[in-house]
């Protein structure tokens, strides 16, 4: 992090680094794509080179990450898992997780071409993730905040059990602690292979979101892309204020489906943030690199004229919770 | 089997049998042979009834829940009360026909109806988008709710929806925000609710007026995240096994009272709700008494800890 906020002056390193930049563009114009599949070292390359999702140039992964994952070339802000995501908006090493000891099961014995338990375990494997959120107490710019983030490469951020109870627990914590809440959804909607149990989890963190909203707690929801379904139609449409990030998809029913229903084409930009924003149904888009500003600048808009409850910083937690230091 | 009733496709064979029986019975003079196949017929219709209904699958099940003769909201309301007041619109632009509420009386006291309607035919289901209801549609709910929790009035829902509207206007009026906020202002009433799912219980879109202090569900009736047709069409990759999703997803009444999700199973005459409509309400009308004497026991803050505390509870998961 330090590195990044040195700015101006180039430092050798990053001249060599902007030489191979430059040097692999110009190879990567004069080459036919077919042949950029069978370069030999492909893993070592993936993790140094990351192409962009949109506009396909390649950037250099470090960079990249410094960037916040935004692509410099056109702006795309490419996905990012749930602890990046935290890393990015609390100071640094202030985040506790909390609850990451609730595991998933298999309720209903599931199985469809695969066992939902071996789903489960690639899931895991695939992810690195435990389950589809994350979620602890950070601070913002030294305000303590309760903070939950999803994690969409485990089953697509789907709510199941899990998901529905930690975010539950979370908000408990929340109005335990007088905290104010953010929650980052980036999600299909429910998890089809926990059945009713995982819908039911949309009543769960609705009725405890009731008791924040009533408690005067201030709740900001990020909506990240993609963000649908069972998620968007319960907590993630909740907050006291809607934030989306640039050309996310949110939406209730997916894209297909709507056309299926009505045949006919929808428009480009439908479900877009900021369609969404046009439509009145969001607050506000905002840039990756504005958000941690955002939300230190909201938080402290609606929590400085209740003084008594500020700077809640006396947090008692468990001792099995040791705070994460975030990898940079 | 009664004529006038279409039959579904696990129904057949019965159909054959008591076909064959009314053309017996219709001739004016029976042979001694006759007689007796008379006699053997209506043994195996018997049988073969016992036998079917027994075995229904979840699927079949299904099939029932959706079967075009079911008794709709409409026919439970006017069953179950002497009087109804419709009360429409959700006050900023639309009245949406998918979704009906208005006032009843059970026992002297007067209750709030919020409801999912299907249509009869194509007309009717024109104006009531096949039960299927818009933001509009939760908005009036919502509306109700509110004016249930000014008067003091207990809430009943009738549930039968394939699910919210999947519509362009439904989204750029935000179906999603619709049903999060009923969900929320639901869990907040201090008035005793009983959602009662009397068909298709269609995800979010059966939710948005289905967080209740006690969820009853009719016999045949299925409550689902997510359809068994798009279930499959998702894990299956092909709509063809929806039967086994339907299985899977564990969607039925029974299933549902197990996970501890329904409180109670109202029964239905055999074959389903349509054999019997008086019946059935009947059996809906006793239901709705038990559990609003046991809810109107409460005060107003002890029903609102209750159906938190249902809902709370709901969810399996591992700690450690």
């Amino acid at each position: 992090m330090n590195y990044l906020n040195k700015g101006e002056t180039m430092g050798l390193k990053d001249f060599f680094k902007n030489r191979q930049l430059k040097k692999a563009a110009k190879q990567q114009i004069e080459m036919p794509s077919i042949e950029l599949k069978s370069i030999p070292s492909d893993e070592t390359l993936c993790t140094l080179w990351t192409k962009c999702e949109s506009c396909k140039q390649l950037l250099y992964t470090s960079e990249l990450k410094k960037e916040l994952s935004v692509c410099k070339h056109c702006d795309h802000h490419s996905r990012l898992t749930a602890m990046e995501r935290i890393e990015q908006l609390v100071d640094y090493g202030s985040f506790i997780e909390i609850d990451y000891d609730v595991l998933p099961t298999d309720p209903l014995t599931f199985s469809d071409l695969k066992p939902y338990k071996n789903r489960l375990q690639d899931a895991e494997k695939s992810s690195s993730a435990r389950e589809a959120i994350v979620t602890g107490i950070g601070s913002i710019d030294n305000q303590s905040v309760a903070i939950g983030s999803m994690e969409f490469q485990y089953i697509g951020g789907s709510m199941g059990s899990v998901v529905g109870e930690k975010i539950t627990r979370l908000i408990e914590k929340a109005i335990e602690k007088r905290l104010p809440l953010i929650l980052i959804s980036s999600s299909g909607g429910a998890r089809m292979h926990e059945g009713i149990l995982s819908l039911m989890q949309m009543a769960k963190t609705s009725s405890a979101l009731k008791e924040l909203h009533d408690a005067g707690l201030l709740y900001i929801s990020l909506l990240t892309e993609p963000t649908f379904g069972g998620v968007t139609a319960s907590f993630a449409m909740l907050g006291d204020i809607l934030v989306a990030e640039p050309k996310a998809r949110i939406g209730f029913a997916g894209r297909r489906v709507i056309e299926e229903t009505i045949r006919q084409k929808l428009p480009k930009d439908f479900q877009t943030a900021e369609y969404l924003l046009l439509n009145g149904q969001i607050d506000m888009v905002v840039h990756r690199k504005e958000l941690k500003k955002v939300f230190s600048d909201l938080v402290r808009l609606h929590t400085q004229n209740e003084k008594k409850f500020f700077f809640n910083n006396d947090l008692v937690l468990d001792v099995k919770d040791t705070p994460l230091l975030a990898k940079v | 089997m009664k004529a006038n009733i279409v039959p579904l496709d696990f129904e057949k064979p019965l159909n054959t049998l008591s076909k064959q029986i009314n053309e017996l019975e219709q001739k004016s003079s029976l042979v001694n042979g006759n007689k007796k196949l008379l006699i053997d017929l209506k043994t195996e219709y018997e049988k073969a009834k016992a036998d079917i209904y027994k075995n229904l699958s979840p699927f079949d099940r299904v099939k029932i829940a959706r079967h075009p003769q079911r008794p709709y909201a409409i026919d439970y309301i006017n069953h179950i009360s002497p009087s109804f007041y419709e009360l429409h619109g959700d006050r900023t632009g639309k009245d949406d026909n998918a979704i009906i509420g208005g006032l009843i009386e059970i026992d002297g006291q007067t209750i709030m109806v919020v409801a999912t309607q299907k249509g009869r035919n194509i007309k009717e289901n024109q104006k009531r988008n096949f039960g299927m209801p818009s933001p509009e549609g939760y908005r009036k709910a919502l509306r109700l709710f509110q004016h249930a929790e000014k008067f003091n009035m207990p809430i009943i829902t009738l549930i039968d929806t394939p699910g919210a509207y999947p519509g362009l206007e439904a989204e750029a009026h935000n179906q999603s925000q619709a049903i999060a906020l009923n969900l929320r202002e639901l869990a907040g009433l201090t008035v005793p609710v009983i959602s009662i799912v009397y068909g298709e219980g269609g995800s979010g879109g059966a939710l948005a007026i289905g967080v209740a202090n006690r969820i009853l569900m009719l016999e045949n009736s299925v409550y689902s995240v997510i359809s068994p047709e798009g279930c499959a069409a998702i894990l299956w990759r092909t709509r063809d096994k929806a039967s086994e999703a339907a299985k899977a997803l564990k969607i039925t009444a029974k299933d549902l009272y197990e996970l501890g999700i329904a409180d109670e199973v109202i029964s239905e005459p055999t074959g389903g709700a349509h054999y019997n409509i008086e019946e059935t309400c009947k059996n809906v009308l006793s239901s709705i008494k038990k559990h609003l004497d046991e809810l109107n026991k409460l005060n107003a803050e002890e029903l609102r800890k209750d159906r938190q505390e249902k809902f709370r509870k709901i969810g399996e998961y591992i700690q450690g």
